[in-house]
């Protein structure tokens, strides 16, 4: 089958996006540098240029703009691919908002990065839990092939009838955008079975097609309507999700559920991750059973529309669940701790012990003594939560910085 | 000389065909309503309007719009890239051949003052940079209508507005004066920009019809004048709208090919309160007592306006 004429490259998390966008057979590209994505509109940048690639790239002003210009380019009726990072994201928000609801089918890539202030360059993920409400569908990778396959797929759930909503897949930055992977590339033509060209299932802009689009609402019934709408074309994306999955894997064999499970058969302490330190985390769960400490974890990959079901089955009969979050909402804690938990309530055998982490923030290492850590949290009987991976060696790093801040201070005045 | 070329002469010449119904949300006596019907005549309904946050917005409230062509309502600084996505999308396969140039369409920015001067403006000037084929439509009621008329911008020096009122400490009202859009458009050189009034509507439907065939970017600022902001009753506004070109406040030109042209030039300028005293918004240079430095101020500024061209 199409698996014997992929070919394998080693591919950074960016190239492999740019791949993906561009055996999608992406027209339109709007772009925006920032760092860490920036690398994936270059590369598309080139290939537009050298006539690799049909179509346009358009260097746009800002992401407002950008995203703005992806979401009319879609509603008229080429297929359209972006990326962006951090504040990219939060500059394009209006954007963002306004063309989940114009309900126009496309590829998005977030490379996540912490967002300021202070100001940083290194991942975490409030960037993309920060769109977690718009209405897009959002698809976690860990792995640099993830990256390339769901963005075929990504293509394919956005463009189905039943769902017309973009879709962000979102992969760490540097750890992942700057890591070189091996990546199975199929041959063209077998992708173009799997995702032929662009064809709109929505009316789109053209002089013999008048139309308005957007329109204000009044009366809060009609909004109302929309917003229920859009609730259930995002919903109905689960089982369109794992439909093209089931699909995919005919074609190029490898299968995406909507949840990853990874040594979850009889496991004691699960970790509950996802992006790529899910990678720490597997090698985690495996030193730990060598250990004899039975150590599983549950990976979230479609992360909108939330499978809470998937989610709740997969944790259910497990007695103890570190939820590691690396994004922080102060004054509350972890984003999807709660979410997760919401999901578990109605459940009877549901995990008697389930403990918030927040780790990972600003490109920090989750490291093999912070999973024992976790796991020595959870036997504890102590019950204070979130349990910040923040300890006393970062410490004292931040104070030996502190004393410099103020001895500079201090030879400054003198 | 003018280089406008004249389709028309008489109103009797212009379009019959209307491509804005009435019937909308819009205020009666709306100026730049009634400046976007006639240009749209011009341009037919082969047109696509990426439309910003503002009173205009309410044009297309949903299952209505009185328009023939197309409609997007965008965000208050977002019809420009939307209009360019658009255009893009159309361009990319008008060369696949899988788009008939029969089925192309003409992009029509339309925004208020505030969008187009403040939240929007860093947006057109990289649409203008891109050398963008578009028309962008500037309705000018020289504030933020839709919201209850607050300063913006584009509003005039001695005009009180919600966030500007005339009061002790700040006798004047707006205290600013009035963006020169006009001028910051044509410092990149667009293909073409006019400013237009609902009160000269055969200038008005000449320029359209002339922008309507150039290619690029073409820019209108449209006087709008705004019964509900401005504060007069609405079946003045065609005389309101004179007052505002024959005073020569409102200067009714074109930038085309590298020149600007007069191209209604009030023969005998009326003295700017003529114009003043017709509005709410600038009684207080009236009442309780007359404000004579204010709006000898304004009308310095007109004199000198003009001074190279009389
Ligand atoms: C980002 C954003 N900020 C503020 C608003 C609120 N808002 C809606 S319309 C408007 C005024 C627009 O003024 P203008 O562009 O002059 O158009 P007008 O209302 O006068 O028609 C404002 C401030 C908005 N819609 N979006
Ligand atoms: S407030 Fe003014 S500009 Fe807005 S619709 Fe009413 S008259 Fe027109």
């Amino acid at each position: 089958m199409g698996i014997d004429s992929s070919k394998r490259l080693m591919l950074t998390g960016n190239k492999a996006a740019a791949w993906g966008a561009r055996l999608a057979q992406v027209e339109y590209v709007p772009a925006f540098p920032i760092t860490p994505q920036t690398e994936i509109v270059e590369t598309l940048a080139k290939w537009f240029a050298d006539g690799t690639l049909k179509g346009k790239f358009t260097n746009m002003d800002s992401e407002h703009s950008m995203f703005m210009a992806a979401g009319a380019g879609a509603a008229t009726g080429v297929r359209v691919f972006t990326a962006s990072s951090s504040q990219g994201i939060l500059h394009g928000m209006e954007s963002i908002y306004t063309i989940a609801g114009w309900r126009t089918p496309m590829v998005v890539v977030n490379v996540s990065r912490a967002l300021a202030t202070p100001i940083t360059l290194e991942p975490d993920h409030n960037d993309i839990m920060s769109v977690r409400d718009c209405g897009f569908i959002q698809l976690h990778a860990e792995t640099c092939q993830e990256i390339f396959d769901f963005i075929l797929i990504g293509y394919k759930v956005a463009e189905d009838p039943f769902v017309c909503l973009p879709v962000l897949v979102n992969m760490d930055g540097f750890y992942l955008s700057f890591t070189r992977e091996p990546v199975l590339i199929p041959n063209e033509q077998k992708i173009k079975k799997f995702l032929p060209e662009f064809k709109t299932s929505q009316p789109v802009f053209k002089a013999s097609q008048p139309m308005a689009r957007a329109s204000a609402v009044f009366g809060g019934s009609t909004y109302t309507y929309f917003k229920i709408q859009q609730d259930l074309a995002n919903r109905q994306a689960e089982e369109v999700f794992l439909k093209t999955s089931k699909e995919f894997e005919k074609h190029f064999g490898r299968f995406y559920d909507v949840v990853e499970k990874f040594n979850m058969e009889g496991a004691e302490f699960v970790f509950v991750m996802s992006n790529s330190f899910s990678t720490k985390g597997k090698d985690a769960v495996l030193k730990l059973r060598r250990q004899g400490i039975k150590a599983g974890l549950l990976k979230l990959r479609l992360f909108r529309p939330f499978p809470a079901t998937a989610i709740a089955d997969a944790l259910c009969g497990h007695d103890n669940v570190a939820i590691i979050d690396q994004n922080l909402a102060p004054g509350m804690g972890g984003i999807t701790y709660p979410e997760i938990v919401a999901s578990l309530y109605d459940r009877k055998n549901r995990p008697q012990n389930i403990l918030s982490v927040i780790g990972g923030l600003g490109g920090k290492d989750i490291t093999e003594g912070d999973f024992l850590s976790i796991i020595e949290k959870l036997k504890s009987s102590e019950t204070k939560q979130p349990f910040y991976l923040f300890g006393k060696k970062d410490e004292e790093n931040f104070e030996r910085l502190q004393h410099l801040a103020i001895s500079n201070k201090e030879a400054f005045q003198s | 000389m003018t280089t406008l070329e004249t389709h028309y002469k008489k109103i009797k010449d212009l379009h019959h065909e209307e491509a804005v119904a009435p019937g909308t949300g819009l205020c009666a006596g709306c100026g730049g309503l009634e400046g976007l019907r006639l240009g749209l005549k011009e341009l037919g309904n082969d047109v696509l309007i990426c439309n910003a946050a503002g009173c205009f917005t309410l044009l297309s409230v949903y299952p209505f719009t009185p328009l023939k062509g197309s409609w997007l309502y965008t965000t208050m600084g977002g019809p420009v890239p939307a209009a360019q996505g658009v255009r893009d999308a159309l361009d990319i396969q008008l060369s696949r051949k899988t788009l008939t140039e029969d089925d192309n369409l003409s992009i029509v920015v339309v925004a208020g003052d505030g969008s187009s001067n403040d939240i929007g403006l860093g947006a057109t000037s990289a649409a203008l940079h891109r050398k963008l084929d578009f028309i962008y439509f500037c309705y000018d009621n020289e504030a933020y209508g839709n919201t209850g008329f607050q300063l913006s911008a584009s509003s005039p020096y001695g005009s009180s507005t919600q966030t500007t009122p005339s009061v002790k400490f700040h006798p004047v009202g707006a205290e600013l004066n009035k963006k020169n859009l006009f001028d910051i458009w044509r410092a990149q050189e667009p293909t073409y920009i006019a400013t237009v009034s609902p009160r000269e509507p055969i200038d008005l439907s000449n320029k359209f019809a002339k922008a309507k065939n150039l290619v690029g970017p073409r820019m209108f600022i449209c006087m709008s004048p705004c019964p509900t902001g401005w504060g007069f009753n609405p079946k003045d506004t065609q005389l309101i709208a004179k007052l505002a070109v024959d005073t020569g406040i409102f200067p009714i030109k074109e930038y085309f090919e590298g020149k600007v042209i007069h191209t209604k030039q009030p023969r005998r300028r009326l003295p700017v309160e003529k114009f003043l005293e017709t509005q709410k918004r600038f009684s207080h240079l009236f009442e309780p007592e007359r404000k004579s430095d204010v709006i000898e101020q304004i009308q310095k500024t007109v004199d000198k306006y003009w001074e190279p061209y009389e």
